[in-house]
């Protein structure tokens, strides 16, 4: 994990990033979820973006 | 939208539409209970009033934080990704799941695909089927480059020549048509040698290795033909593959069913035989058979992952990936992406050994979901149309639901199966995978707060073999 802010009372752990990805997203090139490990279930935010290097 | 909760001793909110993740102190955490968009600069002036525990300076100091917060998108964000669910149209099909043997060597109780025939005949997929596969993905993927292909079953390693016949084939012709083929493999070990280790590990980028955990939880569920453990030959095969697989990716995954609801002991159990990249899946089944996870388990089925999010918190040696609790903050999918999921029916379909087409490998058998056929040519555009639009603003309960961008809907499959319809979401399935994420944004936390990265293995573990 890259970015922590801290603040007095609150800290955050990431950047607020999913509205920014919408815009440049959709490539296509990552990899479908149930060719992973699932097969009987869908988790997709543990998939890798495979535009970002 | 926002979704707080409390997991390994942090206060947790998540900010559903920025996607940021927040860790407030008490005084935030609870003050959250009476704030929403729109936030106004100035603190309600009954704010304080509700919030008895705090001294009044806390309450300014927590509300101006938060209020930063409002105002650079990271919180209380709009929903405004529906304009994009609106666009969705047919995407190149890209992924294919491979059922190269509608047959298996294996007989467990659980199966989703009724021991390997899907409900039909036991048979084996053809080379040139496997052939005319590789033709199809080719011509319908339009302008992707990366493709893949699953090879499943059923037992894909009893069709091992045309596992074979098919990568080959692939591999002959992606140049020529600027493609790269990414190979998958499922497979429950027992028909490994030494040739196939080799191959799989040199061809496949990722392998998924079917093992339930501990021996007396492998042994009672997942039997040979004549009842038999298949434990002992299953797992120093599985080392054999892992230990010499290097840093290609794997999955040793289990399904955990009503029979071992202590499942984190078999998540151990697999780390203590050498491997690190574990999953546990809970079944997916009628709710009749004995081993079904049921509404009343969720319970137990909750403080069990609380216990593995634990063990893995702590764990300062032998660690391990869980893949259910893997999610990255920073790096993941695309908004886009998350609004449609597993891409089932649209740029993913499922091919059975006589070449009939279906929109994933668990609707493979169902005759109403058939997509058409590699040898007619056929392929149907109107579910490929259907299943364009079937994102988390179609599905019912998922506009208003904080996971939505983490599961995108759930699995498609299960939704017709188990409610009858795939735009209404499997309940249970819901509710398992919600406590899942809340563990995984937790052991993201965790790791934030320590300043860890997430663990990255590149070789076999030093304890294995």
């Amino acid at each position: 994990m890259k970015e922590v802010f801290i603040l007095k009372h609150i800290t955050t752990i990431n950047k607020a990033n999913l509205k920014a990805s919408a815009l440049k997203g959709g490539c296509g090139k990552c990899q479908s979820s149930c060719q992973s490990a699932c097969k009987t279930s869908c988790t997709v935010a543990n998939q890798k973006c495979e535009s970002v290097k | 939208m926002i979704h707080k909760f409390k997991q390994l001793g942090y206060n947790i909110v998540l900010d559903v539409n920025s996607g940021a993740v927040h860790l407030p102190d008490d005084c935030a955490y609870d003050m959250l209970d009476f704030l929403d968009a729109p936030m106004t600069e100035e603190m309600p002036a009954d704010l304080p009033g509700k919030l008895p525990g705090y001294s009044e300076s806390e309450v300014r100091e927590s509300y101006a934080e938060l209020y930063q917060l409002y105002k650079d998108g990271a919180l209380f964000a709009e929903d405004d990704y529906e304009k994009y669910s609106n666009t969705m149209v047919k995407s190149p099909v890209k992924s294919m799941c491979l059922n190269v043997a509608h047959d298996c060597n294996l007989r467990c109780e659980y199966c989703f695909a009724q021991t390997g025939d899907f409900g039909g005949e036991r048979c084996i997929m053809t080379p040139e089927t496997g052939k005319k596969a590789i033709d199809f993905l080719i011509e319908r993927s339009g302008n992707r480059e990366q493709l893949e292909l699953d090879f499943f079953g059923g037992e894909p390693l009893m069709a091992w020549d045309t596992v074979v016949q098919t990568v080959e084939y692939a591999r002959s012709i992606e140049k020529q048509h600027g493609k790269h083929f990414r190979f998958t493999i499922t497979t429950n070990g027992l028909l490994l040698d030494d040739e196939k280790i080799d191959y799989i590990n040199r061809e496949m980028s990722n392998c998924v290795l079917s093992l339930d955990g501990r021996r007396e939880v492998t042994d009672r569920i997942r039997r040979t033909l004549n009842g038999k453990s298949c434990f002992d030959v299953i797992v120093p095969k599985f080392q054999k593959l892992v230990q010499n697989r290097g840093d290609k990716d794997y999955y040793v995954r289990a399904t955990f069913t009503r029979y071992n609801l202590d499942f984190t002991d078999d998540i151990l159990a697999m780390r203590d035989m050498g491997f690190v990249q574990l999953s546990a899946e809970p079944v997916v089944t009628d709710p009749g058979e004995p081993y079904s996870i049921r509404q009343e388990d969720l319970p137990r089925v909750f403080s069990e992952y609380d216990r593995l999010c634990e063990v893995m918190a702590n764990r300062t040696e032998d660690k391990f990936n869980f893949f259910h609790f893997m999610v990255d903050l920073n790096a993941g999918p695309c908004a886009i992406k998350r609004l449609r999921g597993c891409g089932c029916g649209n740029d993913y379909v499922a091919v059975e050994p006589h070449g009939d087409i279906y929109p994933c490998h668990q609707f493979v058998g169902i005759e109403q979901w058939k997509m058409g056929n590699l040898y007619d040519g056929t392929f149907n555009d109107d579910i490929k149309t259907y299943f364009s639009k079937v994102h988390v603003y179609s599905k019912e309960g998922c506009r208003n639901c904080w996971a939505k961008f983490f599961c995108s809907g759930g699995c498609n499959a299960n939704s017709f199966l188990y409610e009858g319809d795939v735009k209404k979401p499997y309940k249970l399935a819901c509710e398992m995978q919600k406590k899942r994420l809340e563990c995984a944004i937790a052991l993201a936390a965790d790791r934030a707060v320590k300043g860890q990265e997430t663990p990255v293995f590149t070789e076999a573990p030093a304890s294995m073999g």
